[in-house]
């Protein structure tokens, strides 16, 4: 099943002053329970990809479609809502509320959803113990190293149960041990719980592991690899 | 939780917020002592002039205040007398005739003020008795006069000589007398210095030919607060056709306006206080904005709403400026308490300036609940309104920018 299509999309930035075609056409379909990396060089589009994917930009032209819905067509608010329930996002740092313990930013975005306070304590310790954080949930983010951080907000993203995962350069700020680590729970989650991830990189131990590399040029889908 | 997220936001910064709720707190502590010890010293200072002659209030026959004159004396009846059994407020009823008369020595003559009082109860609400510098106060119905002291020295009168008084009396019949000088009184008020001479009650009555008349009636009251309830009975249990009832504000406008003009000269005070209370609130808020930016793009990029988010922020700030508020509240109130207890005492020339028109120099502080709730609120209000800032910020904000920066 396709958890994500992009037809045609097309992203100007400053129409008015100099534009930047950030996006010049992309097409793109990621079927459920892909471990996919975005990759290409600076300023080729990546971030702005994943931002559209994501509902957090709109496009100039095309259409995207996630999980069936064309988020295109939606109110800001339902996007909001959208975003909530179907997406997950890792950002390349501060992703964690820093007054909020490891548990409670894990339990944040289930809060948003009204969930019942035994759910939400039992998934954010299920989460927190998947991504090998046990003895860390009552630690606050300044208390954590980066790839601990980076872990938590793995396991945030994972909360609402959402369609797949938008990761844009989680392993950035990250030195090699804890990227490697970072990688090794995002690939078992891929292969035991059937998470689908999305994430961009520079980083090429991070592009060996993934098992369908997209490269952008220009705006431009200019490869798409998909390995045994 | 978003109550949680807004506490420990405050003290994510502790130095900041402590910052913020010192300026609050010092705000308020400024403008509560500020605003104590202005209504304190005006109301000592209207308590004192007040006092001094004219009561809080007076009653008289109706139109007399236009046109002083000894024609609208009225007759002293028994149930005016015990207005105070009828009005719970009044305290003392005064009773006086007043008029002019010419004074003369034979050599000298002098316009004067002849009033004629109830020694013991004028007494009590204006301390006559310890205005006597010579001599001694006179008894109820004693044909002596007490003389202002610069009245003698115009007309080179000393204790114990015998004051000439001539005047029209009531409805024009001839009012002469001569009386012993039992007293001599010192007002610090230059006014009545050079001009009043008081005689017993009977004895005034008499020279003027107004037997049982009076001309007005002054009555104590214990505080200005007194005044409201008891005019509100004066006019039920008068005869309002007949009577007029005045209170100090209609006897002395010039009090009451140079009490206006101090009071409007403290508002740009408190603005300019307020403005900059607001400035350094506003300092703080847009530094606390600019710092999360990136944090309120994730939080709406997983899916808080914008509301909530605004919620949230807004909520910190009103907590912040509601713990100021409350610390201010706290600090202010024993530094009112002292200075109410141990008013400001002024010396040098000012006091003694004041001194010598019979006013104590002090500035006592009020100690009431509404002056630490207003100024509290206000600054309160204030930082509520500043914190819309952000929200409007929340609103327009688009996280994809917010976290580019
Ligand atoms: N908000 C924006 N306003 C103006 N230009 C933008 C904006 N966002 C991106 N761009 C431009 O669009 C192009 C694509 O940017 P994008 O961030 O998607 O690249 P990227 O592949 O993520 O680069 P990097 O590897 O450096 O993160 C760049 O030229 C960038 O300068
Ligand atoms: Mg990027």
């Amino acid at each position: 099943m396709k958890v994500i299509t992009t037809k045609g999309v097309v992203k100007i930035y400053n129409p008015d002053k100099i534009p930047v075609k950030a996006l010049n056409g992309v097409d793109l379909e990621i079927e459920e329970g892909e471990f996919t990396a975005i990759v290409g060089p600076s300023g080729s589009g990546k971030t702005t990809l994943l931002n559209v994917i994501g509902g957090l930009d709109r496009p100039d032209e095309g259409d995207v479609e996630v999980g069936g819905h064309d988020i295109d067509a939606m109110s800001d608010n339902d996007l909001i809502d959208f975003r909530k329930q179907h997406i997950g996002f890792v950002f390349q740092a501060y992703n964690l509320i820093p007054v909020l313990t490891a548990r409670e930013n894990v339990e944040f975005v289930m809060l948003l959803q009204n969930r019942p306070k035994k759910e939400r304590h039992e998934r954010a310790e299920e989460l927190l113990r998947a991504v090998g954080l046990d003895d860390k949930m009552d630690k606050r983010p300044s208390e954590l190293s980066g790839g601990q951080q980076q872990r938590v907000a793995v396991a945030r993203a994972l909360a609402p149960k959402p369609d797949f995962i938008l990761a844009d350069e989680p392993t950035a700020n990250l030195d090699s041990k804890s990227t490697a680590n970072l990688l090794d729970i995002m690939a078992r989650l891929n292969e035991e719980e059937k998470i689908t991830f999305v994430f961009s990189t520079h980083d090429q131990r991070v592009i060996d592991r993934a098992r369908r590399v997209v490269t952008l040029v220009d705006g431009k889908v200019a490869t798409d690899e998909v390995r045994g | 939780m978003l109550f949680r997220l807004a506490w420990r936001n405050i003290w994510r910064n502790k130095r900041r917020t402590a910052i913020t709720a010192a300026s609050i707190l010092f705000a308020v502590l400024f403008a509560t002592f500020m605003e104590a010890i202005q209504k304190g010293a005006w109301g000592h200072m209207i308590n004192s002039v007040v006092n001094y002659y004219y009561g809080y209030v007076q009653v008289h026959q109706k139109g007399y205040w236009e046109e002083q004159t000894i024609d609208k004396a009225f007759p002293l009846a028994d149930s005016l007398k015990r207005l105070g059994e009828k009005v719970p407020e009044i305290r003392q009823v005064l009773p006086r005739i007043e008029s002019f008369a010419l004074a003369s020595t034979g050599e000298h003559t002098s316009g004067v003020m002849v009033v004629g009082i109830s020694p013991e109860v004028e007494n009590a609400m204006t301390s006559l008795r310890d205005r006597v510098s010579e001599g001694a106060y006179f008894e109820d119905n004693e044909a002596a006069a007490l003389v202002a002291e610069g009245v003698a020295g115009n007309l080179g009168l000393s204790l114990g000589d015998t004051i000439v008084l001539i005047s029209q009396g009531y409805h024009g019949v001839n009012a002469a007398g001569k009386y012993p000088i039992k007293g001599m009184v010192n007002f610090g008020s230059p006014e009545l210095n050079k001009q009043m001479v008081y005689l017993p009650l009977p004895v005034a009555q008499y020279f003027y030919g107004a037997n049982g008349l009076v001309t007005s009636l002054a009555l104590k009251l214990d505080e200005q607060d007194d005044i409201k309830p008891a005019l509100k009975s004066l006019y039920q249990k008068l005869d309002t056709s007949a009577y007029e009832v005045m209170d100090w504000k209609d006897m002395l406008p010039d009090l009451v306006e140079a009490k206006a003009v101090d009071s409007a000269g403290n508002v740009i005070v408190y603005v300019i206080l307020y403005l900059i209370i607001a400035f350094g609130i506003f300092g703080t808020i847009l530094m606390m904005s600019k710092e999360r930016e990136y944090e309120f793009g994730v939080l709406i990029s997983i899916g808080m709403h914008r509301r909530q988010l605004a919620f949230t922020v807004w909520l910190e700030i009103i907590m912040l400026g509601l713990l100021g508020a409350l610390l201010g509240i706290l600090a202010s109130m024993p530094l009112v308490w002292y200075f109410h207890v141990n008013p400001l005492r002024f010396s040098g020339d000012y006091a003694a300036a004041m001194e010598k028109f019979g006013f104590e120099a002090i500035f006592p502080a009020i100690f009431e609940a509404h002056i630490f709730l207003t100024q509290a609120l206000l600054v309160f209000v204030i930082t509520a309104l500043l914190a819309l800032y952000p929200i409007f910020k929340i609103r327009k904000m688009k996280p994809v920018q917010a976290m580019r920066a």
